[in-house]
């Protein structure tokens, strides 16, 4: 530590009739950048006629000719413009470099009480574009698969299997397991409030209807937005930062037949099937509780379910799966292709495509209902 | 206090996915030095750098930069490193949600003690000494060319003015006049830093302008290290091929 006693940043005023002397010493370098900043600022000299003497100074680097700008330009101030004396050569590049004037605080952006509304008025132009968006995207994707219809070559099959696999197969065993977990919860809520009135048999009624009309084919489509949805966009995002997208429409080819409708196609034939093993899964969970919880005969469970499970319940199910499930998959791939350069935006479409797609899969139930209704179904 | 090289390798063997890529690596570079490292595309010379950066596990040999070997180092020495080198990588490796200057500001403010007014100032300066303007200074890395990423990756590496600076082909992608500049800047840094340099470069005016020394990788080793001219009169044939090709001559002629 003695050594850095030794060369620890010193400013010598001497004061010579109407001018003054500053001589500098130690070391001006990056370490003491603090220091040699607060001894430019407290060396004011008042006086006209100022030589700022170098010789003394065993190291420099860019932040000590920092310091010593500052020095000269504060020091400017009271009269002549100071003389930097004994300069190195070497040195005066940086010197040249430097301009601390320059260097003023950049304007920030400053809070309005406008803002708000401001933003309000955003959010929902931007709603709008993003339903365009949505729109125009099945545009292109229903104009892709007409071309793949007519060629069938084009509509990529090795693609479609392998994002099958990815978004099918392989999230099958997750949302066995979550509908299993489902189907025993609301089972075992169902047992525990039905037994005050005596009314445990309607529990079953009551899990069949949910699950194949809303729980199971909601929690899916959840799960494949959160799964799948985002990993759509995380990849066309990222395939958009390293300009692979451009890449693919130099060749002449069109981005939605090469990426997005086999991913599409995937996910709309992957749910429908995922939906039906939830489904199975979760009413397999209500009869495990039944059995377990309620001590209710499996036979009867069964009888119960027979009646309770119409086809159109599973009707109502199924047919909702795959029109969400292109809605999730459009909302990736529209999100992917938002990604601008930066790794934030591409975290920020990733994350918007599965806020955005559940928003629109739960309105999309809702006009579902509206629909079902009305069908009386 | 004897002369501890800025960067010492031994006897360095390092494999990627079952392959041997670097076979018993030795190399030193003293203080001040300015290194250049040639090699064939895919000879490992970015292997060599990210080893010696502590990027990549080594199977057998030795690193020390400034005389501490990375691996044993406790976590405030490798920080104390850290703060005396500057590494600039191939492709620039911005940090995407930060303005160029912020991004040269970056490592200041994680080592440094001083003012926002100091940094901002230094950064500005780094970055007109690489040759960007003011204007680029608040721009994103997303909204910058090829040439004015290097720049300002340079910039950052140089922003704690770092006793040694690794670059990874700094100058490929700079049209001539750029890359010429860069030289004359990297000439000034070291003139008054006393600077050390490891350049990995297929630029032979760089080499030529800049590097006190050149090593060649190949096939896993340096075979040969020395002054450009004695490189150009090696007699080994990858030598040969490389400095003495069409290319290479060009360069010579020229002169």
């Amino acid at each position: 530590m003695a050594a850095d006693m030794a060369h620890e940043p010193r400013i010598n005023q001497t004061s010579l009739g109407d001018g003054a002397v500053l001589v500098l010493s130690g070391d001006w370098t990056a370490p003491h950048a603090r220091l040699i900043e607060d001894l430019a600022h407290r060396a004011l000299p008042q006086a006209r006629r100022i030589v700022i003497d170098l010789t003394g100074i065993a190291r420099l680097d860019t932040f000590g000719a920092c310091a010593i700008s500052m020095l000269r330009d504060a020091a400017g101030g009271a009269g002549m413009k100071p003389v930097l004396m004994g300069m190195a050569e070497r040195n005066a590049p940086i010197f040249a470099a430097l301009d601390p004037a320059t260097a003023a605080e950049p304007p920030r952006p400053r809070a309005s009480l406008l803002d708000a509304p401001e933003s309000i008025g955003r959010n929902l132009t931007n709603a709008g574009a993003d339903a365009l968006a949505l729109f125009s995207m099945l545009g292109r994707l229903v104009a892709s698969f007409g071309r793949g219809l007519r060629d069938p070559s084009r509509l990529r099959f090795p693609s479609i299997v392998h994002h099958l696999d990815r978004t099918g197969v392989r999230a099958a065993p997750i949302v066995l397991l979550m509908t299993f977990l489902i189907g025993c919860i609301i089972a075992q809520q169902g047992f525990f409030h039905f037994r005050q009135f005596g009314a445990t048999d309607y529990v079953v009624d009551l899990v069949t209807v949910l699950t194949l009309r809303e729980i199971g084919v909601l929690l899916v489509i959840i799960m494949v937005a959160g799964r799948s949805g985002s990993s759509y966009a995380a990849e066309i995002g990222s395939m958009k930062m390293r300009e692979e997208i451009d890449a693919l429409r130099t060749m002449g080819l069109d981005p939605v037949d090469v990426l997005i409708l086999p991913r599409v196609l995937a996910l709309v034939v992957a749910a429908p099937l995922l939906t039906l093993l939830g489904m199975l899964a979760a009413l397999l969970g209500a009869g495990v509780v039944a059995f377990l919880y309620e001590d209710m005969n499996p036979a009867i469970f069964l009888l119960r379910l027979r009646e309770a499970a119409t086809f159109s319940h599973l009707e109502v199910g199924l047919v909702k799966a795959p029109v969400m499930a292109l809605v999730v998959a459009m909302t990736g791939a529209i999100e992917g292709l938002r990604v601008s350069g930066s790794a934030e935006s591409l975290g920020l479409g990733a994350t918007s495509s599965v806020v955005k797609s559940i928003f629109l899969v739960i309105v999309l139930d809702g006009l579902f209902a509206i629909l079902f209704a009305w069908l009386g179904m | 206090m004897a002369a501890v090289p800025a960067i010492s390798i031994a006897n360095l063997s390092v494999d990627l996915g079952g392959r041997r890529i670097l076979d018993d690596l030795s190399l030193e570079v003293q203080r001040g030095e300015m290194v250049g490292l040639v090699g064939a595309s895919g000879s490992g010379k970015t292997v060599l750098l990210r080893t010696m950066l502590g990027l990549l596990p080594k199977s057998a040999g030795q690193v020390e930069i400034l005389g501490l070997p990375l691996e044993r180092a406790a976590p405030r020495e490798v920080r104390a490193i850290g703060r005396r080198c500057g590494a600039m990588f191939q492709q620039g490796a911005l940090f995407s949600s930060l303005s160029v200057r912020e991004n040269v500001e970056f490592p200041m403010r994680e080592y440094l003690d001083g003012s926002d007014r100091m940094f901002r100032s230094v950064a500005l300066a780094k970055l007109r000494m690489v040759g960007l303007s003011e204007s680029d200074a608040e721009k994103l890395p997303a909204e910058l060319s090829g040439g004015m990423t290097k720049r300002a990756a340079l910039a950052r590496a140089l922003a704690l003015d770092p006793e040694i600076v690794f670059l990874d082909e700094p100058t490929s992608g700079l049209d001539p006049i750029a890359a010429g500049e860069f030289d004359t800047l990297i000439r000034n840094l070291h003139d008054m830093l006393g600077l050390t340099l490891f350049m990995i470069t297929h630029d032979l005016e760089t080499l030529n302008a800049v590097c006190d020394r050149v090593a060649a990788l190949h096939e896993g080793r340096i075979i040969a290290d020395g002054p450009m001219h004695a490189l150009l009169q090696s007699e080994h044939p990858w030598l040969q091929a490389y400095f003495r090709g069409e290319r290479g001559r060009a360069v010579q002629w020229a002169r």
